[in-house]
C-alpha cells in the first residue's frame, strides 16, 4: 500500500482507491447484494414492506421450478425451457462466433499487411456506433418476410417462395453473433498476435500442415485469449435483451424477457430478481466449468 | 543422407530493391557452408530462399539436382533452424523434437524412440519430459538442432543459431555443431556476421555484401588473400594504406604511400588469378594488426615507417596498440600481452615493420564500415 502511494503520488492513489471502491461497492456489490435479498423476500405492496409478512421465503425459486400454485404439471416446463434454451441457445451462439472469428483474428494478426490490418480494425469497430437496437432492426429489415434477402433471392430465381428467417431464429442466431463479434475478435487477436512468427515457419518448415499448425501451435498459444472472448460473448449474448426482443421468433422466448416481464410488466421484482440471479449464478459457473475443463487460470484470460 | 545445394543466379527482389543479386554457389555435399556478412546483406534473404520461404525472382536453387522451383519449405529437403530457434513452448522437449514425425502421422512409440535417440545425439538424455524454458540456452540451441534433425533433412540451414548465447557458451556451441555436422554428415549451411564462427566452423565461407557474394573460399584463403577490399577489412582487422602504385614486378608491387615505398602481393581477383596493376593506378594496402611489428634488432623486415603512439588498449591476450602517421592516418597493431610497451610514449616516433608477404594490394574499393 506504501508503494503504491510513493509510487502514483498521494493524489492519484487516493483517487484510484476511491474510483474503484465506488464502482465495486457502489455499481456492483450493494445492488447485487439487494437483488439477492430481494430474491428471498415475498412481493409485498410497499406499505407492507418491513412488517411482519416481510420474511425471507423461497417462493420465487419454487415458481421457477414447479410454477404457479394453479400449475397442474410436475415442473414448471415453461420456465425451465426457456432458461436451457437460452444457455444452449448462447452455447451454439458462442461457438459460431469462435469459428467466425478465428480465421479473421488470425488473418488481421499474422496474414495481413499492418495497414490492411488496421483497416480491417478500423471497419470492425465503425459499424458498432451505431447502437444495438438500431443494428438489430436492421437486420430485421434484411431478414424480414418481404425484405432485402427474400427479395434478391426471390428476384434471382433462386427460390420460389420467402424464408422465413424470423421464425426459423436464423435472425436471432445472426444478430446475437454479430452483437458482440468484437468481443470475440480482439482478445483473439492480441492473443494471435503475440505468437512469433517463426512458430508458425518452423511448424510449416517441419512440414506441418495450415490445420495441423493452428491446432498444435496457434490454438493452445492463443488458449487465454478464446477463453477470455468465449467467456464475454456466452455471459453477454446469455443476458441480451434488445436482439431477442427485436428478432426472435413468436414463439422463441429469450430468459432475460421473462426477468424483463417480471420486473415491469408484472411489477414483481422479487420474482425478477430471483431469475436474475438463477441467470447468473448458472452463467458463472458453466464459465468455471470451462475454465476447468480447458485449464485455463482466471488470471490469464485478464492477460 | 546428404545432397548438394547450387544456386545458379540467384536473385531476390523486394520491389525494385534487390536483397540478393546474382548469386551463384555450388555448395557440395557433406560440406559446412557459411554465409558471413553484415546485417542487411542479404544472407538471411538467400538462406529464406534456400528454405523455401521465398522465391527466387531470378535464377535458380537445385538441391540434390533438383530445381526447387515452386516447391514449398515443408516439401524440400531441407530444415530451417531459425535465429530465435522458434521452439515451440508449449509443448515437452520430446514433443518438439518428434513433432516433424507426429505431422507425418508416426505414432506415438516412435516418435517417443526416435525423439530418444535424438536427444541421446545432442547429450540430453532424459531431458525430453521438461518443457522448453526449463532448459539453459545452450540446451534449447540443441534441442533446435535435435528438432531440425528429426526429419532427417539432406540440408540443415541455420540462421544465425548462435548469436543469442554468451561469448563462452557460443564457443563450445561452434565445437559442438562442428562435431554433430561431422556424426550426421549432411550439408551444413550456415549464416553468421560473425567471422569467428564462420572461420572456425566452415570448410567454405562466403562473404557477401549489399546482396553479393564477394568472395567464395577456403576459411583460411578469405582471411589471407581477401579478394576485394571489403572483404579485407570485414573479415578480421585490416590496416588499410591508400597509395598510388609506383611499380609491379611478378606478383609484387611496388606502393607509394606518402613518401614511403612498400612492397606487398598483389591480390588476388579470383582463386587462381591476380590482379594486374598499373602504374600510378589508386590502390589499397592492407596490413593486419598482427602483422605488423615495432622495428628493433630482431624485427626488422622489408617495409618500414614511422608513427606516432596514441593510446595502448588492453585485450586479455593481446595488446592493441593505436598510432597515427605524420599525416594523420591511424594504424593499429597488437602485441601479445608479454610484450613489454612501458617504453612506448607519445613524444617520440615508433618505428615499425611489416614483412611485404603478409601485405595484400587491392584497387581500391569501399571497406566494410564497422
Amino acid at each position: 500500500m506504501k508503494y503504491f502511494f510513493d509510487k502514483n503520488g498521494p493524489l492519484v492513489s487516493t483517487y484510484f482507491i476511491i474510483a474503484i471502491i465506488f464502482w465495486l461497492v457502489f455499481l456492483i456489490i450493494i445492488p447485487q447484494l439487494y437483488m439477492l435479498d430481494l430474491s428471498f423476500r415475498p412481493n409485498l405492496p410497499p406499505l407492507l414492506r418491513g412488517g411482519p409478512d416481510d420474511v425471507h421465503t423461497l417462493i420465487h425459486y419454487k415458481h421457477f421450478v414447479f410454477g404457479s400454485e394453479t400449475n397442474t404439471e410436475r415442473f414448471n416446463y415453461v420456465d425451465i425451457g426457456v432458461f436451457f434454451n437460452t444457455i444452449l441457445t448462447a452455447i451454439f451462439v458462442t461457438i459460431i462466433n469462435l469459428c467466425f472469428c478465428y480465421p479473421i483474428a488470425f488473418y488481421m494478426a499474422k496474414v495481413a499487411t499492418p495497414n490492411t490490418s488496421r483497416l480491417l480494425i478500423v471497419s470492425l469497430i465503425i459499424p458498432f456506433w451505431i447502437n444495438e437496437l438500431l443494428r438489430s432492426f436492421a437486420l430485421r429489415i434484411l431478414f424480414a418476410g418481404e425484405g432485402v434477402i427474400n427479395n434478391i433471392l426471390l428476384g434471382t430465381g433462386l427460390i420460389d417462395t420467402g424464408i422465413n428467417f424470423i421464425a426459423m431464429d436464423i435472425a436471432l442466431y445472426t444478430g446475437l453473433t454479430y452483437a458482440y463479434i468484437l468481443l470475440m475478435i480482439f482478445p483473439l487477436y492480441n492473443a494471435i498476435e503475440s505468437l512469433d512468427i517463426n512458430q508458425l515457419e518452423a511448424a510449416k518448415d517441419l512440414g506441418s500442415s495450415p490445420f495441423r499448425t493452428h491446432w498444435r501451435i496457434v490454438i493452445p498459444h492463443a488458449k487465454a485469449g478464446i477463453a477470455s472472448g468465449c467467456t464475454m460473448v456466452f455471459m453477454l449474448t446469455a443476458g441480451a435483451l434488445a436482439t431477442p426482443v427485436v428478432l426472435s421468433s413468436p414463439n422463441t422466448y429469450w430468459f432475460t424477457q421473462l426477468i424483463y416481464q417480471w420486473f415491469n410488466m408484472n411489477d414483481n421484482w422479487s420474482r425478477g430478481s430471483a431469475y436474475s440471479i438463477l441467470l447468473l449464478t448458472i452463467s458463472v459457473v458453466f464459465v468455471l466449468l470451462m475454465m476447468r475443463l480447458f485449464k485455463v487460470k482466471i488470471g490469464e484470460i485478464i492477460k | 543422407m546428404s545432397a548438394d545445394v547450387d544456386l545458379q543466379n540467384v536473385s531476390v527482389t523486394f520491389g525494385s530493391f534487390y536483397a540478393a543479386k546474382n548469386a551463384t554457389v555450388k555448395i557440395q555435399e557433406g560440406e559446412f557452408f557459411s554465409f558471413l556478412g553484415p546485417s542487411g546483406c542479404g544472407k538471411t534473404t538467400l538462406l529464406r530462399a534456400i528454405s523455401g520461404f521465398l522465391e527466387p525472382s531470378e535464377g535458380k536453387i537445385l538441391i540434390g539436382g533438383q530445381n526447387m522451383a515452386g516447391i514449398g519449405p515443408n516439401k524440400r529437403p531441407t530444415s530451417l533452424i531459425f535465429q530465435n530457434l522458434a521452439l515451440f513452448p508449449l509443448m515437452s522437449v520430446a514433443d518438439n523434437i518428434a513433432f516433424s514425425l507426429e505431422v507425418k502421422g508416426v505414432n506415438k512409440v516412435q516418435r517417443r524412440k526416435r525423439a530418444d535417440e535424438l536427444l541421446e545425439l545432442i547429450a540430453l538424455s532424459g531431458q525430453g519430459e521438461k518443457k522448453v524454458h526449463e532448459l539453459s540456452g545452450g540446451q534449447k540451441q540443441r534441442v533446435a538442432i535435435a528438432r531440425a534433425l528429426a526429419i532427417e533433412p539432406q540440408v540443415l540451414l541455420l540462421d544465425e543459431p548462435l548469436s543469442a548465447l554468451d561469448l563462452k557458451l557460443r564457443q563450445k556451441m561452434r565445437t559442438e555443431l562442428r562435431a554433430i555436422q561431422k556424426r550426421v554428415g549432411i550439408t551444413f549451411i550456415y549464416i553468421t556476421h560473425d567471422q569467428g564462427e564462420a572461420l572456425t566452423m566452415s570448410d567454405r565461407v562466403a562473404v557477401m555484401n549489399e546482396g553479393e557474394l564477394e568472395q567464395i573460399g577456403l576459411s583460411d584463403a578469405v582471411y589471407n588473400s581477401p579478394q576485394t577490399p571489403f572483404v579485407a577489412t570485414f573479415v578480421g582487422e585490416n590496416n588499410p594504406f591508400y597509395g598510388k602504385v609506383l611499380s609491379t614486378e611478378k606478383n609484387m608491387v611496388k606502393v607509394d604511400f606518402q613518401g614511403n615505398s612498400f612492397l606487398a602481393n598483389a591480390g588476388n581477383i579470383d582463386s587462381s588469378k591476380k590482379h594486374n596493376f598499373s602504374k600510378g593506378e589508386d590502390v589499397i594496402l592492407f596490413i593486419r594488426p598482427e602483422s605488423i611489428f615495432i622495428k628493433d634488432k630482431n624485427n626488422k623486415l622489408d617495409n618500414n615507417f614511422k608513427a606516432k603512439l596514441k593510446t595502448i588498449e588492453f585485450e586479455g591476450n593481446l595488446k592493441n596498440i593505436y598510432l597515427s602517421t605524420n599525416s594523420n592516418m591511424d594504424v593499429k597493431f597488437s602485441v601479445p600481452n608479454a610484450i613489454d610497451t612501458s617504453g612506448l610514449s607519445s613524444e617520440n616516433e615508433i618505428e615499425l615493420t611489416f614483412s611485404s608477404k603478409k601485405a595484400v594490394v587491392l584497387p581500391k574499393g569501399s571497406l566494410a564500415v564497422d
